[in-house]
């Protein structure tokens, strides 16, 4: 369960501040497929950096299966993403030196796992790269790279994974693929999954919708009746 | 569970891979810095080995005694004594001579060993034939260097003249232990039996010789306790001593002086690779930013990353510091084929385990130390740059207060400080290294940010656009500035301080061979024989400049102290006064006129103008300033001279700076007029002679109508002078081009730490319509301003580093030699200038597309 409440993000803009996120609240179940939209700027990065915990936000919190992410240190963060979260980024962000098969290896063996060799080959294998393993990032295509993201996403087999803009350097026939197996993992793993998107197509395959602008929820299609995310919303649409 | 270390090793090993190389060349900033100090180390230890080794061989014998005196009774008796107590002696008298074959033409100078059997007590000497030495002593034979054989045109068998001694040339000296080296410009060596020394008749009054006996001390005691034993009655008779141990100090003390000069070098053009592995490593972080963003993205902590990246640094230093080694071993096993010259031994080259471990650590630590510092600002990278892409270099900011930077900054100061002080040999002067070279940093970083501050201030609307563009460089954010101005400020100023130091030492030289009035001096020449030699050089159609009286004598008392109160150390009065000046023979002159060009006056009045006080005594005496200070001497003071039994009481009255460096008669003590003239007394003279045949004829004529009279062809030493400052130049050349060599890689690393941001902008501009030539000027611009601040900062500095090093290590004058300062600088800044163009080259090659999709 992740559970934002009253998430803001200010920013020093020269003698004031700048609030890109203002009092955002909701609550994604365990196994949901939710997807964040809005336009350039509304704060949809910001967010998902939050609920990542990559970020702290300047007031709120974020609970990650009741673990309040604002009393961690940076390092106990970057433990627990180690051990509960996964990242698929729109460029892909693998590490170019390493190949396939030991950017999928990475956050196994960060945490001590002995048969990373074995389980990130069959993780490649699942997202239909067997016989790329040992190639670096340069010699593989777009959808090629974010398969090998997703393999290494998926390889701690996290509670939650964040997308962002998954597919927005891949044509649309690639996009549309790598979504297709995003579902399957989700559906099979039954990880959390927030895909942070400006491409509607995408976004209504969810099961649910978080719209942003100007950095606060105008719309959230999976809000619970009567719950946190409710109120927000109706507030955040001006009932 | 937690990686454990042997998986964040293997992560760490793959994620180096495309980066080795550049990592490694970062790194090898400091291989030269390590080459220099093993190179220097294991050699210094090599010399001290032969030297330790040969000592015995080198001095002959366990105990050498010396003498200016023939040994008399007093000496004999001492030495039957010790004889008894089961020493056993060889005996070397050594005095120069003209050196003539029979029926062949020329003369040369010779320097003459007349040796007893037996001699030396350790050590072989070895001739061809080889069975000249075992018959050595058989008759009137003589040992002879090849050079002498040469110079005269002749052979093994021909008839050789000293004065009036006749000797066969038996053989040539192949191998005598020791190295003649500069003293074998004076004249080749020449080994007679001593019983034949009489028949010369060189070994007369006034004539000088110095008088060795070589012992052989037995297992049951040691040189240093039999002089402890005799010292009264070796002072009282004039005889020094010298022991094997002090033997061997003293052949290793200018080694070992050279090996902590060029060790600072060492130390300090490691230190500059330093400051290039630190720009270096700071470029490698720049471009590892997105990775480790990725990596805290997925779970990695702060300390695994900089785990992950210190580990890659260590193993690439390791790897820069053994490159390092390599080379020095290399250049440590080429030294003596450079240096045969200056050494005093045959030096054997090993591997020196120790020198190889300690350049080793050194040069890991330091690399590891320097490039930790930037290092330690990745921990800071936030996951969220992966989401972003900053291509912010504040993402690597740190707070002044960080706590594990501000560690390793102390760790770096009191590494410097530790290695100023192992390389300086002592807590003082290593503190003052350390001090000069963080005060160098201090400054080229106070002057690198005047230069941003006055860039920023001085910027003009009307200035052309290139200019204004490469101007801002210089203080836009992540601007290279202070990077730059250290690594070749830090570079000029090595290269500069050791031109100059060389510079320095050399024009003492310089001015000997230019201002040299004679090229022929003629001394031992007796009183008698002053006219005869005069009508020689006058019938060769030359002239005789000087004639110059030379009396010996030494000093016995000064004021109212004794010879022997004031060696006593009993007495507060003896710590003042340097034995050696009290006890040395004064070969002194008088003289009414002025000084000549190389003697100024520095204190007091020349002779007959000090007004006498009552009791003193009318005759004066002059010193040379060092001398004076030795014997703690005042003006004023009375010094009572021994003249050859005769005691002349002088007073002090003036003080002289001598130039010994010029070849020309140099004195301690000039007396004033009628104080000395009446004493035994020899002549030198000066001539100047145009043609060298003519020099041959005048020394030939000499030596044949005046056989104790010994001549000297100043070209031939000035000739070996030259010799010598040109290698020394040769050495010190290749020292600074070393340098230049360490300074480059340094420069590369300095521009390569902000060369992703600056071909970014780079490419911008060209999509924004520059054209190559305006991107080349802005880049122009901003490396001319660097590089001319950098050199001239650089090139000031070493003007203080060459003034500390001459004042303090070499302790004399320093005069600043601006021409070739300003000629390195200039080098310096064109260096720069490439360096910053071949950096930005990246700009042309990209093309605009690619930053777009960057961007």
């Amino acid at each position: 369960m992740l559970v934002a409440r009253s998430l803001t993000k200010e920013y020093p803009s020269g003698s004031s501040k700048l609030a890109v996120l203002r009092d955002v609240s909701f609550s994604i179940p365990t196994g949901g497929f939710v997807a964040i939209v809005g336009p350039s700027g509304s704060g949809k990065t910001t967010l998902l950096g939050l609920l990542a915990g990559l970020d702290t936000p300047s007031r709120g919190t974020v609970l990650l299966d009741d673990t309040d992410l604002g009393k961690l240190t940076e390092d106990q963060r970057a433990v627990l993403r180690g051990e509960k979260v996964g990242f698929i980024f729109q460029s892909f962000q693998l590490i170019p030196t390493l190949t396939a098969l030991e950017n999928v290896q990475v956050p196994l063996e960060l945490r001590g796992d002995s048969g990373a060799v074995a389980r990130a080959t069959e993780l490649l294998s699942r997202v239909g790269l067997a016989d790329r393993l040992h190639h670096f990032p340069t010699q593989l295509s777009g959808g090629e790279q974010q398969r090998v993201a997703i393999a290494r996403a998926f390889s701690n087999q996290p509670r939650i994974l964040f997308a962002d803009e998954p597919t927005g350097n891949l044509d649309a026939g690639t996009g549309a693929k790598i979504v297709a197996l995003l579902e399957e993992l989700n559906r099979e793993s039954g990880s959390t999954v927030v895909i942070v998107t400006h491409e509607m197509a995408l976004a209504q395959r969810a099961h649910r919708m978080i719209r942003l602008s100007d950095g606060v929820v105008v719309e959230d299609t999976g809000a619970q009746p009567g719950g946190d995310d409710a109120v927000v919303a109706a507030a955040s649409l001006g009932g | 569970m937690r990686a454990s270390w042997h998986t964040l090793t293997s992560l760490a090993w793959r994620e180096s891979r495309t980066a080795r190389r550049r990592l490694l060349l970062y790194m090898s900033s400091i291989s030269l810095g390590v080459a220099a100090l093993v190179a220097i180390d294991s050699f210094a230890s090599n010399v001290t080995h032969s030297v330790r080794e040969q000592s015995r061989s080198l001095l002959g014998g366990d105990l050498a005694f010396y003498s200016r005196q023939k040994w008399g009774p007093q000496q004999d008796t001492m030495f039957t004594e010790l004889e008894a107590r089961g020493l056993s002696f060889a005996r070397q008298v050594q005095f120069t001579s003209m050196a003539i074959v029979v029926n062949r033409p020329g003369t040369r100078l010779a320097q003459v060993r007349a040796i007893t059997p037996g001699f030396p007590v350790y050590g072989k000497i070895t001739t061809g034939p080889a069975e000249a030495w075992a018959h050595f002593h058989d008759g009137r034979n003589a040992l002879v260097d090849e050079s002498l054989l040469a110079t005269l045109s002749a052979q093994v068998g021909d008839t050789l003249s000293l004065g009036l001694g006749k000797f066969v040339i038996s053989g040539t000296l192949k191998d005598v232990p020791g190295n003649p080296g500069i003293a074998a410009a004076i004249g080749p060596r020449v080994f007679i039996p001593q019983r034949y020394v009489p028949e010369t008749q060189l070994v007369v009054f006034g004539s000088r010789a110095d008088y060795e006996v070589l012992a052989r001390v037995p297992g049951n005691t040691t040189p240093e306790l039999i002089v402890a034993r005799y010292k009264t009655r070796l002072t009282e008779a004039k005889v020094r001593t010298r022991t094997v141990t002090q033997n061997e100090t003293q052949l290793t003390n200018a080694i070992v002086q050279l090996g902590d000069f060029l060790g600072i070098v060492g130390l300090v053009a490691l230190l500059l690779g330093g400051v290039g592995v630190a720009s270096g490593v700071h470029a490698f972080v720049m471009r590892k930013i997105d990775t480790v963003a990725v990596l805290r993205c997925i779970g990695a902590t702060s300390g695994q990353v900089l785990a992950i990246y210190v580990m890659q640094a260590l193993a690439m230093g390791i790897l820069g510091a053994a490159m390092g080694v390599a080379l020095g071993v290399a250049i440590q096993f080429s030294l003596p084929s450079v240096m045969k010259d200056f050494l005093p031994v045959n030096v054997t080259i090993a591997l020196e385990p120790k020198a190889i471990l300690i350049g080793l650590a050194i040069g890991t630590w330091v690399a590891l130390l320097f490039a930790l510092r930037p290092l330690l600002a990745l921990r800071t990278v936030s996951p969220l740059q992966a989401l972003r892409r900053d291509a912010d270099p504040e993402v690597l900011r740190l707070k002044w207060r960080d706590w594990p930077r501000l560690s390793v900054n102390i760790v770096m100061v009191a590494s410097v400080v530790a290695l100023a002080i192992e390389r300086a040999g002592e807590l003082k002067r290593g503190a003052w290294l350390a001090g000069g070279i963080g005060a160098v940093l201090l400054l080229l970083w106070l002057s690198a940010t005047m230069l941003s501050a006055i860039a920023k201030r001085g910027l003009r609307r009307g200035w052309p656009y290139v200019v204004r563009q490469g101007v801002a460089n210089l203080y836009r954010p992540a601007n290279q500035t202070k990077a730059v101005v250290l690594a070749l400020g830090f570079g000029a100023f090595l290269i500069s301080t050791l031109y100059l130091v060389q510079a320095n030492l050399l024009r003492r030289f310089d001015v000997a061979r230019q201002s040299s009035r004679a090229n022929l001096v003629l001394y031992d020449v007796q009183g008698d024989q002053g006219a005869g030699v005069d009508s020689i050089v006058r019938s060769m159609g030359e002239q005789t400049l000087e004639t110059t009286p030379i009396v010996t004598m030494r000093i016995s008392m000064i004021n109212k102290w004794t010879m022997a109160q004031m060696v006593d150390s009993t007495n507060p009065d003896s710590v003042l006064r340097a034995t050696w000046a009290l006890r040395r023979e004064y070969r002194s002159t008088y003289r009414a006129d002025t000084l000549p060009a190389s003697e100024k006056l520095i204190a007091g009045k020349w002779f007959g103008r000090t007004p006498l006080k009552p009791g003193e005594p009318d005759a004066e005496v002059s010193l040379e300033k060092d001398v004076a200070r030795e014997l703690a001497a005042q003006l004023g003071d009375v010094i009572t001279w021994d003249v050859q039994g005769v005691k002349v009481r002088t007073r002090l009255t003036s003080l002289r700076e001598v130039n010994f460096a010029r070849f020309e008669p140099n004195f301690f003590a000039v007396f004033s007029p009628g104080s000395v003239d009446k004493a035994p007394k020899t002549f030198v003279v000066l001539a100047n002679v145009r043609d060298p045949k003519t020099m041959v004829r005048i020394q030939r004529a000499v030596v044949e109508r005046f056989p104790n009279v010994s001549s000297l062809d100043l070209s031939l030493i000035q000739k070996t002078v030259t010799d010598i400052v040109e290698k020394v130049s040769l050495a010190v050349r290749f020292l600074a081009l070393f340098s230049l060599a360490i300074g480059i890689p340094v420069l590369f690393s300095a521009v390569a730490a902000t060369g992703r941001a600056r071909v970014r902008e780079g490419v911008l501009l060209k999509v924004l319509g520059a054209t190559q030539a305006q991107i080349r000027k802005i880049m122009l611009a901003e490396y001319a301003l660097l590089g001319v601040l950098g050199s001239l900062t650089g090139m000031v500095l070493s003007f203080g580093g060459a003034w500390a090093v001459m004042k303090f290590v070499f302790k004399t004058e320093f005069a600043p030699a601006t021409g070739a300062s300003l000629a390195i600088a200039g080098a310096m800044l064109v260096v720069t200038l490439v360096i910053g163009l071949l950096g930005g080259r990246d700009v042309f090659k990209e093309t605009p597309m690619a930053a777009l999709r960057e961007a």
